[in-house]
């Protein structure tokens, strides 16, 4: 039987260390709502997603009560919507209607975000596809919980450079489009290279086609609970500072677990997968950086830091892992800027660059997340930054992102508040040298030569 | 069949934390509404942690005719009026993270 310093040490990491779910992610396909005409499609998507959707805030708030455990976000992810709109849309503005409509379901289910208005044009573009992205600032700017993301690039295909220069138009355009809120449209957008089908994380969530009718998927946090385990190894040698974060990613990946089981058992929706990612907040404490400066690094970004990373991106797999029956998603170290007071810090204290960043998403789950530019950043220059981290996942055979918010109207030193979750971030300088030679070749960047293991 | 959140379908036991600076009165109140409600102890253990009384009870909820959220919230209730802390988890949250 359970003892009571099990219990305490449990109900320790829920009240004073952050631990929490942070997200039940439901997926839901809407390849069945697909029709020619416009309308009809809108009716029976939000039908399609208020009834299955139905119950998500509910179960996720009565599984809270009983274990004891926040679970901050109940979300959904659909099929993306290039593909859905593809026969019924003629135009961009065609696809701002299904923004709305999945906001408005959104807001009927009451879930925290939806996510799925989203593009898959890591070879090349449909007809559909370039209007989704070409209605992105518009979709984003007129609505409140939608999310969306473009996969530009892929190991297997190679990166489309044609989409990665149009998507350095259309960050800036969504930041132009919510240039009154800090750009705060450009917060909902993610580029990847990569993409997982079964991510329940956003902005980048969305219901692949590999995925079933309706399925969960959770993701759980807990960057406090890990600093604080270790505090009881600090100044020991690696080996045992790995198994310290290997145990706890064990135990916090146990309780996404039970949460997941108990999620689709009482929703009768099957259960995905777990996404093994230790996600930060901005609340103080709950910081991926804290954790680097509790191995022995003054700030996030000084030397040893993309080691330090590495480190625990791994350790946190392999703790996780053993903790669940199906491990998916993005499963790894988020380093978002804004969402994490440790790294806001780093970056305030000129310890942390973009360039480090970049370095460090070798090796962590994700990428260049949630960091405010300047607002007169050019375009060319932006889809340069993105083409990088597409390079880096494509090579490297991981998902990367770039989730980059142009501040218009504010200069590097200057300060932006997304609130909430989203917290709030420095802009940080971009290196100024020009790239639009590059960035304007177009055509297609070839699949590197180790996609041919086959 | 949506699921009910009746004690019924909660066949697992329940973990009942009393986290306090004073236990005068504390268990003898706590305990008195767990029997009034028809809420079987299990196992009591407590111990003194930075100061502080920790109190740890496993209840067998099954036989209780409140349902889990009216039961936990009464309990929360007491523990206001009483100065402490006082929290009902299932069980199961215990066991997925301390065992294998």
């Amino acid at each position: 039987m359970i003892n009571i310093y099990e219990v305490l040490e449990t109900n320790d990491m829920i009240e004073k260390e952050n631990l929490d779910v942070r997200t039940i992610t439901l997926g839901i396909s809407l390849l069945n709502c697909i029709d020619s005409d416009l309308d009809k499609l809108n009716e029976k998507i939000y039908n399609r997603i208020t009834s299955v959707a139905k119950e998500l805030v509910p179960t996720g708030k009565a599984i809270e009560k009983e274990f004891g455990i926040p679970v901050v976000n109940k979300r959904i992810s659909v099929t993306p919507a290039a593909l859905i709109g593809a026969s019924a849309c003629k135009t961009a503005e065609d696809f701002v209607t299904i923004a709305k409509t999945l906001d408005k379901a959104a807001k009927a289910t009451r879930v925290n975000f939806i996510g799925g208005y989203s593009a898959l044009v890591s070879k090349g573009m449909t007809e559909s596809d370039e209007l989704l992205i070409r209605s992105i600032p518009k979709a984003l700017a007129s609505t409140d919980f939608v999310c969306s993301s473009v996969n530009l690039g892929s190991t297997k295909t190679g990166l489309n450079m044609d989409a990665v220069k149009l998507m350095g138009d259309i960050v800036l355009d969504t930041a132009k489009e919510t240039a009154d809120r800090d750009s705060i449209g450009c917060a909902k957008l993610v580029v990847f290279c990569n993409a997982p089908d079964d991510n329940p994380f956003m902005a980048g969530a969305f219901h692949g086609v590999t995925e079933a009718d309706e399925i969960i998927n959770v993701g759980v946090s807990g960057p406090g609970v890990m600093r604080k385990a270790l505090e009881s190894v600090r100044g020991a040698d690696f080996g045992t500072l790995c198994e310290k974060v290997k145990k706890t990613a064990f135990k916090i990946t146990r309780v996404g677990q039970l949460v997941a089981r108990e999620a689709s058992k009482r929703m009768g929706v099957p259960f995905g997968i777990i996404d093994l990612s230790l996600a930060p907040t901005p609340a103080v404490g709950d910081s991926i950086a804290d954790i680097f400066e509790e191995m022995g690094l003054q700030r996030a970004g000084a030397p040893g830091t993309t080691a330090a990373l590495a480190l625990l991106n791994d350790q946190v797999k392999k703790g996780g892992i053993m903790a669940s029956s199906y491990v998916g998603g993005l499963s790894g170290a988020f380093i978002p800027v804004s969402e994490d007071q440790g790294m806001i810090n780093a970056v305030e204290d000129g310890a942390l660059t973009l360039e480090k960043l970049e370095a460090m998403t070798c090796v962590c789950s994700v990428g260049l997340d949630m960091i405010a530019i300047p607002g007169d950043t050019k375009p060319s220059t932006i889809s340069g930054i993105i083409a990088d981290e597409m390079a880096i996942g494509m090579i490297n055979q991981k998902t990367t992102a770039a989730r980059l918010i142009p501040v218009i109207g504010k200069g590097v030193g200057e300060n932006v508040e997304f609130g909430g979750l989203l917290g709030h971030a420095p802009v940080m300088p971009v290196n100024q040298f020009d790239c639009s030679g590059f960035i304007n070749r177009g055509g297609r960047i070839p699949a590197p030569v180790h996609s041919f293991k086959n | 069949m949506p699921y009910s959140g009746r004690m019924e379908d909660i066949m697992k036991k329940t973990v009942v934390t009393v986290v306090g600076k004073d236990s005068v009165g504390i268990i003898a109140k706590v305990c008195t509404y767990l029997a009034n409600n028809s809420v079987n102890i299990l196992d009591i253990s407590q111990t003194i942690v930075d100061g502080f009384f920790n109190m740890m009870m496993i209840v067998d909820v099954a036989e209780c005719s409140k349902d889990f959220e009216t039961f936990s919230h009464e309990l929360e209730q007491i523990g206001e009026e009483m100065g402490c802390i006082i929290k009902a988890q299932r069980e199961d949250i215990f066991d997925s993270m301390h065992r294998i």
